[in-house]
């Protein structure tokens, strides 16, 4: 039988210089890159076409929004260190900065949670129009973004240990290319922001 | 893995991770989907042959049925009909079979790797794509029946149309998840996994092919996700996305907030639909390639330049999206634009046409199974490609658009074109995957009879579209001017039956070979890319040992050397 073996897991290729993962999220990323680029757009092409369009600080909770922001560029930069101490390795450390990020991205997701409350109870739905539709359909899939790499990075920190203890190599560019998407998803809530909450 | 075990049937078959089992579950649900998808249209053709007539030998059975009473099609089953005839044909036949089945197998073999960069992604595409087609089927049962708003589900129609819709949706959901994990699988396959000594430029011309069309389902698919998000949103949640205000429906006023825009979703849908037809042809290219290289003996014609030139056509294939949409009013700049880059389009697809046409020059021409189709491929998808310049320009379309022209012409490209480009890559690595030739006399008679029938499909539909009859009607004949070219409904309808008795030869065939063909050799087509080079059957993990590349792909013919073929791995 063969012992054939599939190559660059853990080592990066000689040419293009990523291993397969990483290359794999960079081209999942372009993917994503083209589904927030189509959910732009239509919005930009709804609000061109509605010369009643509200403006987004008048209506929605910029405080709250802005004290989000923070909270996932905090959470980014406690992902880079949960690599970084896997890099050092501080097996240690790393659970404790992923341990953050997880919290930081439920956080995110509790504060989403009272923003949504409040707009249903004063009675304003997805349906109520098309400034509420766009509002609830981008920030929410941009939610079920920040819901999977919260499940990604919670499945690396429950099961880190053993893939740690066998190949450090490996797990660590797993956590690499799991803190790539995060800081995709990171990145995406940085054009949200100012474009649906501030214009 | 170096440690090995014997797998259990479940793990080895089923839930396998192995590209080559991926790849023929791809290829045989892909064919089934084919085979469900075309008996669709059968059903359909004895509509538009006799208008209005019972089903014959089946009509006793359907008294009851309220969906169609004493056996006769209402509107509301054909447009079901209709409408999942195309999708299940172009997501879950086509490009399952082409990318899913023939990518999946062929790709990793042709590059010398053991198997695709990510095994359990790809066992994950595969299933995602099945859940997508069960829900796809699932619609069939539901009391409405499936989507009926055609293939390409314009709105304000689909926002309204019945729970099908909503399956259509779901289900579309899954197979662009499918197509993403699959494509992502594809590219880092083909950059990373090639053995040593394949460099790009020494890569079977089916792999490129591979690699151009996993960038279109890449970069192209997730707009058709957000604009399947968004009509589910406005049909689930009641958003008005896609609803413009003061609709009208019936004479009573909608009750939604309105302010949406319809023509979101042609732009939408159509950013994803044009490269998706360029997912749907640039496979079957590959495959042609590679039967027709092997079969004339000779190297192939414009290697770099056809490689250049399906760069390009990738390139190209996102900016030609709107020549779909001349009739929606978009305005004449828009309009030259979009004409001027489906010109600019056209020129790469014939270079990559001429240059196979250039092959055969010279060639001694084996005139095997597989070449047969091939070579059919060749004028049919010129045929296709060439009634496609004046649906391009805004002039002619707009005479054209919307009738059987359109439908005569993207069928030439897909069904005489790329399904004949499939079927040679059936006949053609049948031996590889199975170990056993397929059986010549069926399989002649099968492609003689098959293309007879395919032209007497569509030929007559280009006279159709020039009378002005139009496309996705239950009634063929209920505008006056129809009438006059009713009489080649019946001639077409009986050429499909003729068509769908003819697979059957190819079923018994498949099957039959299976256990009785000829047993074949590593490489009985003498051919030179790597795939040859594996034991028959491939085994797990594909290559004895690691192969290393020494040549292009296509040295056949070189003079002073003992045989007329030499195989990439030899050095």
């Amino acid at each position: 039988m063969s012992t054939a073996v599939i190559h660059y897991i853990d080592q990066p290729h000689p040419v293009t210089g990523v291993t397969n993962s990483k290359l794999g999220v960079w081209l999942f990323i372009a993917s994503e890159v083209m589904l927030f680029g189509a959910l732009f757009s239509s919005y930009i092409v709804l609000r061109i076409g509605d010369p009643a369009w509200p403006h987004g600080w008048t209506i929605l909770n910029v405080p709250l929004a802005t004290l989000n922001t923070m909270i996932l560029i905090t959470s980014s930069v406690t992902m880079v260190m949960s690599w970084a101490s896997l890099m050092m390795n501080r097996f240690d450390r790393f659970r404790l900065y992923m341990i953050l990020t997880i919290l930081l991205g439920l956080g995110f997701m509790v504060v989403k949670g009272f923003e949504y409350a409040h707009k249903f109870e004063h009675g304003h739905f997805p349906r109520t129009d098309n400034f509420y539709g766009i509002y609830f359909t981008l920030t929410g899939l941009h939610g079920l973004h920040v819901l999977g790499g919260i499940l990604v990075n919670f499945y690396f920190l429950v099961t880190g240990k053993s893939l740690w203890t066998k190949s450090p190599k490996m797990f660590a560019g797993r956590i690499e290319a799991a803190g790539l998407y995060w800081h995709f998803v990171d990145l995406v809530w940085i054009f949200l922001f100012p474009s649906i909450y501030l214009l | 893995m170096s440690e090995h075990h014997e797998l259990g049937f479940i793990r080895k078959y089923v839930f396998s991770v192995d590209h080559k089992v991926i790849g023929i579950q791809y290829a045989i649900t892909g064919l089934l989907f084919l085979l469900f998808g075309f008996c669709l249209m059968m059903i359909m053709r004895w509509q538009l042959a006799y208008p209005g007539e019972a089903l014959p030998l089946v009509a006793s059975w359907l008294e009851h049925s309220n969906k169609m009473p004493g056996g006769v099609m209402g509107p509301d089953l054909y447009n079901a009909f209709g409408a999942m005839h195309g999708t299940i044909m172009v997501f879950l036949g086509v490009v399952p079979l082409a990318v899913g089945g023939f990518g999946n197998y062929l790709v990793p073999l042709q590059i010398g790797a053991p198997d695709m960069a990510f095994p359990k992604l790809n066992a994950a595409s595969y299933w995602s794509y099945f859940v997508g087609g069960v829900i796809m089927l699932g619609s069939f049962f539901l009391p409405e029946g499936p989507a009926q708003s055609g293939w390409t589900s314009y709105p304000p129609l689909s926002n309204l149309a019945g729970t099908g819709q909503t399956f259509w949706l779901v289900g579309m959901i899954y197979l662009v998840a499918s197509s993403l994990l699959g494509s992502v699988n594809f590219l880092v396959t083909i950059i990373q996994l090639r053995a040593k000594g394949l460099s790009f430029f020494r890569m079977p011309f089916f792999v490129w092919a591979q690699f151009v069309t996993a960038f279109l389902l890449l970069l192209a698919f997730p707009p058709l996700q957000a604009a399947a998000v968004f009509q589910l949103m406005d049909r689930v949640v009641g958003t008005s996305f896609f609803l413009p205000s003061g609709l009208v429906v019936g004479g009573t006023p909608l009750a939604v907030a309105g302010g949406g825009n319809p023509i979101l979703w042609q732009h939408l849908f159509w950013f994803l639909a044009h490269p998706e037809v360029y997912v749907l042809i640039l496979p079957a290219i590959g495959l042609v390639t590679e039967v027709i290289v092997n079969n004339t003996r000779k190297p192939l014609y414009g290697y770099k330049t056809m490689v250049y030139s399906l760069l390009f056509l990738g390139f190209m294939s996102f900016v030609v999206w709107a020549h779909h949409m001349f009739m929606t009013g978009m305005g004449t700049t828009m309009s030259n634009f979009f004409q001027a880059t489906t010109m600019i389009i056209s020129i790469p697809s014939v270079i990559l046409l001429s240059c196979l046409i250039i092959t055969l020059w010279g060639g001694s021409i084996r005139y095997t199974l597989p070449m047969h189709f091939a070579l059919a491929f060749l004028p049919m998808f010129a045929i296709g490609g060439l009634t496609g310049l004046p649906l391009g320009l805004a002039a002619a379309d707009i005479y054209l658009h919307d009738t059987y022209y359109v439908i005569g012409h993207f069928h030439y490209v897909v069904a005489p074109g790329t399904l004949f480009a499939l079927f040679a890559g059936i006949y053609h690595w049948y031996p590889k995957a199975t170990g056993r030739m397929m059986n010549q006399v069926l399989g002649k008679l099968h492609f003689w009879i098959s293309f007879l029938a395919i032209n007497g499909i569509f030929m007559p539909m280009f006279i159709q579209g020039f009378a002005g009859v139009s496309r996705r009607l239950a009634i063929p004949n209920f505008y006056a001017h129809s009438e006059a070219v009713q009489g080649t409904n019946v001639f077409m309808s009986i050429s499909a039956w003729i068509l769908g008795a003819a697979q059957l030869l190819f079923i018994i065939n498949f099957f039959m070979s299976m256990k009785t063909g000829k047993k074949a050799t590593d490489n009985p087509w003498d051919a030179t890319t790597l795939e040859w080079a594996t034991p028959t059957p491939p085994p797990h993990g594909n290559f004895l040992q690691e192969p290393v590349v020494h040549r292009g792909p296509y040295e056949y013919s070189v003079p002073g050397k003992a045989t007329d073929y030499i195989p990439q791995q030899v050095s």
